[in-house]
C-alpha cells in the first residue's frame, strides 16, 4: 500500500486493524485511538481519498490502496519527517484560530477537514458541521474548529501571497 | 489488541460461494458493524471471516425492468450521491444520510445493513415500506426473498449459512409516496430510538390511500411492519380522525423495550406521534 506517498509492505494478519498497522507496525502514532468503535473519529484517515475510521478497517481491505495520515499533511524535512515550518493550510488554520486544545481529536479533525475541502462543497457552517459530525471534541465546543475550516477554505482558494 | 481471526479475501463470487459452502464464514463488507463486534467482544466472535469488499460485481446502482437495483456493497455515500437513488428512492437517501457520519457512510453498505439484521438498521424500514426484494446467492444459485420475509427474529435472517446478499431490488412506482423519520439522540452518530417509514399509493387522483405500509425499527426484536395499523389506514384518506386512530393503533401494536437508548414508554409515545405527524403532513392540515 501507499502511506503518505511511500510504498509500504507489512506482513500481518488480515484482520489487523489499519489503526494498529499505522501506530504499531509503521510507528505513525499521529493517528489516535479514542473509542475503538467508530463513534469518535479520533482515528480518521483518508483511504483512497475517503474519510474512514482506521479502527473499523481490516488491513486486508487496504492491500494495494492509498492511505494518508496526519503525518502526510506537512511538507517533509530532509530526514523525511514532517517539517513543522511547512504546515499545510488546514494545520496552519487550526493554529491560527485555536482549533486545537488537548490535541486528541486534532489529527482526525484535520483529516475530516481535508476530506471536506477536497469535496469542493461550499464551506457553510451547516456543511462543515455535517462534515465533522463523526469527530468528537471535548475541549473546543467546535466553534474554533469550524472557524479553522472556514479560514482554510478561504486560504486554499486564494493564490499564495509572495 | 483486538483478536484477529483468520480471513479470506476472494476475488470473485464463485470463490466466495465455494468458501462459504466449505465452512462457516462471517462475511465482512465495510466493517462498520463487524469490526465493532470483534473489538468490543460483543456476542459470539466469528471463527473466520470472508472479506467480500473486493467483489466488484456487488457494487453499483442500476435502473431496469421497472426497478431500482442496488448492489450489496453500495455504500451510504454512494446512495446519497446517486441520481437514480435520489429520483426513485429519496426516502432511502434520507435514511442513508442519517447513518453515522461521513466515516461510517463511506464504508457502511446496504448489504451489510440488511445482513447484520439489527432491529435498529435505519434503511430496513424503508426497504419494507418499498416492498423491496432481497436477492441472495450461493453455489446453489440465486433466489429472491421479500423484505417482509427476510428478518425472522432478533438478528436472524432468512439467509442460509452459505448465502450472501447480492443486491436489493426496489420496484419503481410513480404513484407511490414514501416518508422516512428517524428519532435519535443527535443528528449524527446516533443509533435510532425509533425509525419509521410510511408508504402509500394514490390511484386516479383520489385522496384515499392504497397499499399502505407502516414499517418500524427499534420497536421490536426485528424490523417490522405493523399490519393492523396498515389495515386501518388502507382505503382511508389522511384526515385528522384517521391520524388519531392510526396513532392509537400503532402504539398498541408495537412491542418496544427499555434499554440503554430509550424506554418502552417513550418509544411508544414517539412512534404514535411520528405517525400522526406524517399523516398530518400528507393531509396538509
Amino acid at each position: 500500500m501507499l502511506v503518505n506517498g511511500d510504498a509500504v509492505e507489512v506482513d500481518v494478519p488480515g484482520m489487523r486493524r489499519l489503526l494498529d498497522v499505522l501506530r504499531e507496525d509503521l510507528g505513525l502514532s499521529g493517528t489516535k485511538e479514542g473509542c475503538g468503535e467508530g463513534e469518535c473519529g479520533a482515528c480518521s484517515v483518508l483511504l483512497d481519498g475517503e474519510l474512514v475510521d482506521a479502527c473499523l478497517v481490516p488491513i486486508c481491505q487496504v492491500d494495494g490502496h492509498v492511505v494518508r495520515t496526519v503525518e502526510g499533511l506537512a511538507g517533509r524535512a530532509v530526514d523525511g519527517q514532517p517539517d513543522l515550518s511547512q504546515l499545510d493550510v488546514v494545520q496552519s488554520a487550526f493554529l491560527e484560530t485555536g482549533g486545537a486544545q488537548c490535541g486528541i481529536c486534532t489529527p482526525g479533525m484535520l483529516m475530516a477537514a481535508h476530506a471536506f475541502l477536497a469535496s469542493g462543497a461550499d464551506p457553510t457552517d451547516e456543511a462543515i458541521r455535517e462534515a465533522i459530525a463523526g469527530n468528537l471534541c471535548r475541549c473546543t465546543g467546535y466553534t474554533k474548529i469550524v472557524d479553522a475550516i472556514v479560514l482554510a477554505a478561504h486560504s486554499a482558494s486564494q493564490p499564495p501571497v509572495e | 489488541m483486538p483478536i484477529q481471526p483468520p480471513v479470506e479475501s476472494p476475488r470473485d463470487l464463485g470463490e466466495a460461494y465455494a468458501l462459504l459452502a466449505a465452512t462457516h464464514h462471517r462475511p465482512i463488507a465495510g466493517g462498520t458493524d463487524v469490526m465493532v463486534q470483534i473489538t468490543g467482544e460483543i456476542g459470539q466472535l466469528p471463527d473466520r471471516l470472508l472479506d467480500v469488499w473486493h467483489l466488484e460485481g456487488l457494487r453499483g446502482i442500476t435502473v431496469s425492468e421497472g426497478a431500482l437495483t442496488i448492489g450489496a456493497l453500495t455504500t451510504y455515500t454512494a446512495m446519497r450521491h446517486s441520481a437514480p437513488c435520489r429520483e426513485h428512492a429519496p426516502a432511502l437517501v434520507e435514511a442513508a444520510a442519517t447513518i453515522g457520519a461521513a466515516q461510517i457512510q463511506n464504508r457502511g453498505t446496504i448489504g451489510g445493513n440488511i445482513a447484520n439484521a439489527s432491529p435498529a438498521g435505519d434503511t430496513l424500514p424503508v426497504l419494507l415500506a418499498m416492498d423491496a426484494e432481497i436477492v441472495a446467492g450461493s453455489l446453489r444459485g440465486e433466489r429472491i426473498v421479500a423484505a417482509a420475509d427476510f428478518w425472522t427474529g432478533y438478528r436472524r435472517t432468512a439467509l442460509a449459512p452459505d448465502e450472501l446478499v447480492l443486491r436489493v431490488r426496489l420496484p419503481i412506482a410513480p404513484d407511490r409516496e414514501v416518508r422516512f423519520r428517524k428519532i435519535g439522540t443527535r443528528r449524527a452518530q446516533a443509533i435510532s430510538k425509533v425509525v419509521m417509514a410510511l408508504s402509500w399509493h394514490l390511484r386516479d387522483g383520489r385522496p384515499e390511500w392504497r397499499d399502505v405500509r407502516v414499517a418500524l425499527g427499534s420497536v421490536a426484536e426485528r424490523p417490522i411492519r405493523v399490519v393492523a395499523t396498515e389495515a386501518l389506514l388502507e382505503g382511508a384518506a389522511p384526515t385528522a380522525e384517521t391520524a388519531a386512530r392510526a396513532a392509537e393503533a400503532v402504539a398498541g401494536e408495537i412491542k418496544p423495550i427499555d434499554d440503554v437508548r430509550s424506554t418502552a414508554d417513550y418509544r411508544r409515545a414517539v412512534t404514535a406521534r411520528v405517525l400522526q405527524r406524517m399523516i398530518r403532513e400528507a393531509g396538509g392540515w
